[in-house]
């Protein structure tokens, strides 16, 4: 594993005992003692603690924010010139067959924008950000950081202990707060669906923070396992599996992050990347979406299994992009596609497991409520 | 008692043999979800894949270690797959076989072979 990248918490991960494995070119931790299934569970009743420092932090400035939103909006379907000062949004990048490069957020700092993209896709994206927007404006890689997720009901207290002023912060909310003696550049966000905190620290004292937060007797460290059951209960898209370069944002049921203002009809409608096949999709429906599903027996059922209409036919009509267990609704859990018709909200399709077809209904999307602080 | 390199136990019940997975391999698999079972009069031979265990993280396959047919399996599983990690010597057995050849027993570890090889 010799050419995996380590993050400024690698010693501290193996200090606690996590199992570490290869992701998107880290080494990261997968779980620590507790297990994935107890992680997955602290989180979603106190707070857990991530290492998401190998993701990307992009700084893109050289104009007003107005005019970074205004350029950065050609290469996203995203209203990022209406995001006030202080603000976070959820973003995609598209690619010219309207299918999803990446997925996003990103933060309107006043003089530039903070935008924050995943592991894998980061050397394209910024790649992308640079040649469409430079020389005019500047895109720098936040490389001297790490990211810090803190999530779950009790991440504001915990990290209150730190810094009062967090528990007035809202959902969405960025602000540069002290903590352990440092500036801090914390939105209230995160990927497990419930409140929380990120938490951009300068690499030098992200040690000392995430030790300070570990004292916090309801704060556990949590795994890269834990992470995707979270989301997947959460019914939040893993970029590379739930939406891809051949996914679309209205297949992927992704069309409340493109704001009425760059729809058909809109002040600024178009103008991005994909925008002929997405607008016509916002108008004549896309052939297949990606829906929840749950398996009506025990046994999960995982990414890549085929999914058919009932238990004999041979045409395929969809597939499974995501599936486990959920440790918080006891239950498997999966998302994936289906072809429109077979779409609706307790439509019954069969997956194919050891040649087995099993049936899974077709349900609503959060698995678990959403609990987040507006 | 006696143990495979794939992490199985097997323990001898009058003419019968039970199967389970060791205390190493449920640590390695992590949270047990689902446990896919085989049923009751299967005839097997060894090496079929007979057990399906589904942790949090992926399925694996467990393999029949001897030839012979399977004559009861624990269906308390079905309700509490996590059985398999809480007691994987005991409450958290698989399936008894009634073997076609007991000899082929002999080829496999004892508890102190079985110890050097996972440590």
């Amino acid at each position: 594993m010799s050419d995996l990248l380590r993050t400024p918490l690698y010693d501290l991960h193996v200090g606690l005992g996590a199992k570490m494995v290869p992701f998107a070119g880290y080494e990261m931790p997968v779980q620590y003692a507790l297990g994935v299934m107890k992680e997955h569970v602290h989180t979603r009743t106190k707070a857990g603690l991530f290492d998401v420092s190998h993701m990307g932090q992009v700084r893109i400035d050289g104009a007003p924010y107005a005019d970074v939103a205004a350029a950065v909006e050609t290469l996203i379907p995203v209203n990022a010139m209406g995001l006030g000062e202080g603000r976070q949004r959820y973003g995609l990048f598209t690619n010219e067959d309207g299918g999803i490069e990446d997925d996003l957020m990103f933060a309107n700092r006043g003089d530039h924008m903070l935008m924050v993209v995943n592991a894998a896709c980061k050397d394209a994206d910024i790649a992308r950000l640079k040649a469409a927007l430079e020389p005019v404006l500047t895109v720098t890689p936040i490389t001297d950081r790490a990211l810090i997720a803190l999530q779950g009901p009790l991440a504001e207290v915990a990290l209150a202990t730190l810094n009062p002023i967090v528990a007035d912060m809202k959902f969405m909310d960025v602000a540069t707060v002290e903590l352990v003696g440092v500036d801090c550049w914390i939105s209230r966000s995160g990927y497990t669906g419930e409140d929380g905190y990120e938490i951009s620290v300068p690499e030098a004292q992200a040690v000392a923070l995430t030790e300070a937060l570990l004292a916090h007797d309801d704060v556990e460290a949590i795994g890269l396992g834990a992470r995707d059951s979270l989301r997947l209960e959460a019914g939040l898209c893993l970029y590379g599996h739930d939406i891809d370069s051949g996914t679309s944002p209205v297949e992927a049921g992704l069309t409340w992050a493109i704001q009425k203002v760059r729809r058909a009809g809109g002040d600024r409608a178009g103008g991005f990347p994909g925008a002929d096949r997405i607008l016509q999709e916002f108008d004549d429906g896309a052939s297949r979406k990606r829906v929840g599903l749950l398996p009506e027996g025990r046994a999960p059922m995982r990414e890549g299994v085929p999914l058919f209409a009932d238990e004999t036919s041979p045409e395929c009509i969809g597939q499974i992009t995501s599936g486990g267990f959920g440790p918080t609704v006891e239950r498997p859990v999966a998302m994936g596609y289906v072809s429109v018709e077979h779409s609706n909200i307790g439509s019954v399709v069969f997956g194919e497991l050891r040649g087995k077809r099993l049936p899974l209904t077709v349900a609503s999307l959060p698995f678990t409520p959403a609990n987040f602080k507006r | 008692m006696k143990f495979t390199e794939e992490h199985e136990w097997l323990k001898q019940d009058g003419d019968l043999v039970v199967v389970g997975i060791t205390e190493h391999a449920a640590t390695q698999l992590g949270d047990i979800v689902f446990v896919e079972l085989p049923e009751a009069g299967t005839e097997v031979a060894k090496d079929d894949e007979v057990v399906v265990i589904e942790s949090v993280k992926a399925a694996s396959d467990i393999l029949a270690p001897i030839d012979g047919e399977i004559v009861e399996v624990n269906e308390a599983l079905g309700d509490e797959p996590a059985k398999v990690n809480d007691d994987p010597m005991e409450g958290g057995w698989f399936f008894k076989i009634k073997p076609s050849d007991p000899s082929q027993m002999d080829e496999y570890m004892d508890e102190a072979a079985y110890k050097a090889m996972v440590e």
